[in-house]
């Protein structure tokens, strides 16, 4: 199995009254609670932690792309990634990823990304997330009904872009270009492994397992939900006559190590009630718009709910409302002593089929030095007891970067 | 009264759409909002004493398909002209609310020989920063019907709503009012603004813009912004009513309506 370190790099300081204050975290949280100096220094924190992972041997350094909140401070991912990609060695630089459909042209994206492989020496994962309705609806203006087929539209684009030797012209619904001609091409042949995350829309899995690409679950409403979502995904995979590979699949999963259960709690649950509490404490009004979800989804979401109407006050996600022990119970947070966490990890990774164990190792205003010891004590207790599950599965999902004695003197640092 | 319900092919079955109609006079053709419309509303009934109605619903709402072919606003005016020519209709009383005002704005914008009068109710399509429309789609149900009607309780009273046991009802409701409004976001996302404003001036049937007084999604200052695009309009406020004068008070809105299209 591969494990990977995530990072959402989230706002460590909303007010304690943020609740009271405000109706979101996402899309119209004033940018004055933004204190920049503060920013400096944890965005200065989070990649030391991404680059400490990478020292002490997690395979993969995930980032992923959000707009307008404090949730996840990373509206350009790239950004995030050049930085990595010339201070971590030998770690796949997971990029979780680019909502294509907001680069115009999508091209952009194929550069960004062929720059980031190269300059990594083959190390890119490249992430085509949809984009939550706020990213991409409220925050970046897209049309709701549409935004799927640009989504495709753009995919199609870069792929061609990647691939094709020769320029070619493209003319699309939303993208025409004369020349399409991608300098540089990226170093993965025929193209870095392409990782989809997110969704829950019937029509975003038949097409994933059809592209044979990577499925990543980024929820983080534990393990009943990650069940149903996943077992719904490998039928799917069945049903195409494509072997269960776990490597197909991602998720992430909280996880904080100590050295006994109580310390853990004690060590570790301000933090993750003040991510529950504050950073997915978003309007239910920009969670969804008519549109965003397919009809497929809609109707299967009917379905399963079991009634017709929406609530009528429109109210939060996320809530605030399970205690420590709750979260761990249902798996949102996977927590205690190495040896059980080492423990739940293997047993969630068999049972759900997980081959890409992305974890969060900082979360909400978790500070540098509680999640550096944590990355260390996962990395030498942990890591080492996870690595031989699926040793039996190829990993066709995975980078493949140059040779070493083909690496830059300077790459790496 | 009585009205027919029909599916009227357009373009060789590229459209399939929904168009009620009834009574008997002069052509007088209504667009419904971004709701949709779902039924033959009271306000149709009295028009239709004196005109023969047409009521069509547009393509990507329940009961009309088509949507994929339409990309903006001005591909949705070209197919209410085709729609126009199917049915054989010159010469109509325009009447848009809403979304639907947008639509008629641009339709008698475009196809000015189609149109002999046009009443815009509320209409959408211009935007001034300093007067922001409600976010229609982020607004919570309690702060839209306030916005949408000036006495909501007697208007949800007379809202007819599904038996809350009939789970399936409920469900149709809901998908139907999702694909409603994931529709409208092609002509409403993220500003209800698609260029009317460089068309507007090639209106040239004689104008009425109707606002409820108290409209709380678009503000009625919105009706002197369209009266001054519109050389030659006129402005009808309806009192006691907010975004559908036409559900609201049908009476008062067909008396001011007829008045205008009579006089």
């Amino acid at each position: 199995m591969k494990v990977h370190s995530f990072h959402l790099m989230p706002y460590p300081n909303l007010p304690e009254d943020f609740r009271e204050r405000y109706r979101s975290v996402y899309i119209d949280i004033p940018s004055e609670l933004y204190d920049p100096a503060l920013g400096h220094q944890v965005y200065n924190d989070y990649l030391d932690e991404l680059e400490y992972a990478d020292r002490l041997g997690f395979d993969g350094v995930c980032v992923n792309e959000h707009h307008s909140n404090a949730y996840g401070l990373v509206p350009s991912p790239n950004l995030m990634a050049a930085s990595l990609a010339r201070r971590t060695r030998n770690a796949g630089l997971v990029v979780l990823g680019n909502s294509i459909a907001l680069y115009n042209p999508p091209t952009r994206v194929a550069e960004e990304f062929a720059m980031l492989d190269v300059i990594s020496g083959g190390r890119l994962v490249a992430g085509f997330p949809l984009g939550t309705a706020m990213d991409t609806n409220y925050a970046y203006g897209q049309v709701p009904l549409t935004l799927r087929d640009k989504y495709h539209e753009a995919h199609d684009l870069i792929l061609r872009a990647w691939t094709e030797p020769e320029p070619f012209a493209f003319n699309g619904k939303y993208t025409q270009l004369r020349y399409v001609n991608v300098w540089p091409r990226p170093l993965q042949k025929p193209h870095p492994p392409v990782w989809v995350p997110g969704g829950s829309s019937p029509e975003t899995w038949e097409w994933v397992v059809e592209k044979d690409y990577l499925y990543a679950h980024l929820s983080l409403s534990g393990h009943a939900s990650a069940r149903r979502t996943l077992g719904r995904y490998y039928a799917l995979v069945e049903a195409a006559g494509k072997e269960p590979n776990p490597y197909r699949v991602g998720m992430t999963q909280a996880c904080f190590v100590a050295g006994s259960e109580s310390e853990a709690e004690e060590l570790y649950s301000e933090a993750v009630s003040y991510f529950f509490d504050k950073c997915l404490y978003i309007y239910r009004g920009f969670a969804d718009v008519p549109g965003y979800r397919s009809r497929r989804a809609i109707e299967e979401g009917l379905a399963q709910q079991g009634f017709g109407l929406q609530p009528q006050t429109p109210s939060r996600l996320g809530g605030g409302s399970l205690s420590w022990k709750e979260r761990v119970e249902q798996g949102s947070v996977v927590a205690g002593t190495p040896e059980q966490v080492t423990e739940r990890l293997r047993e969630v990774c068999r049972e759900l089929g997980v081959g890409h164990l992305m974890l969060l190792l900082q979360l909400g205003n978790l500070s540098k030095e509680r999640t550096m010891r944590n990355i260390r004590l996962v990395a030498e207790k942990v890591l080492p007891n996870l690595r031989d599950l699926w040793s039996e599965w190829e990993d066709r999902w995975w980078v493949r970067p140059l040779e070493a004695s083909l690496r830059a003197s300077g790459a790496g640092k | 009264m009585a009205y027919t319900e029909d599916r009227v092919s357009v373009r060789d079955g590229m459209f399939n759409v929904t168009v009620r109609h009834g009574g008997s006079g002069e052509p007088l053709v209504f667009l419904h909002g971004a709701g949709g419309q779902a039924a033959w509303d009271p306000f149709m009934d009295l028009l239709a004493e004196r005109y023969t109605v047409y009521s069509p619903v547009s393509p990507g709402w329940p009961g009309s398909e088509g949507i994929d072919h339409i990309d903006d606003v001005v591909d949705m005016a070209l197919f209410y002209l085709d729609l126009f020519d199917t049915l054989g209709l010159r010469g109509v009383h325009l009447l848009g609310s809403s979304l639907g005002g947008m639509f008629a704005a641009e339709i008698a914008s475009l196809g000015r020989e189609y149109v002999r009068k046009l009443v815009l109710c509320e209409p959408a399509g211009i935007w001034l920063d300093e007067h922001p429309y409600l976010d229609f789609y982020a607004a919570g149900q309690d702060q839209l019907q306030k916005a949408l009607f000036h006495d909501p309780e007697a208007m949800a009273a007379r809202m007819p709503r599904p038996d809350p046991e009939d789970k399936e009802a409920q469900a149709k409701m809901t998908l139907d009012r999702q694909m409603a409004l994931a529709s409208a976001s092609k002509f409403t996302w993220p500003i209800w603004d698609k260029g009317l404003k460089r068309r507007i001036h090639r209106i040239n049937a004689p104008t009425l813009i109707v606002w409820g007084e108290n409209d709380g999604l678009i503000p009625p200052v919105y009706a002197a912004a369209f009266q001054k695009l519109i050389p030659g309009s006129k402005v009808a406020i309806i009192p006691e009513t907010a975004h559908v004068p036409m559900v609201e008070r049908p009476d008062e809105f067909v008396r001011v309506v007829r008045e205008f299209l009579e006089g």
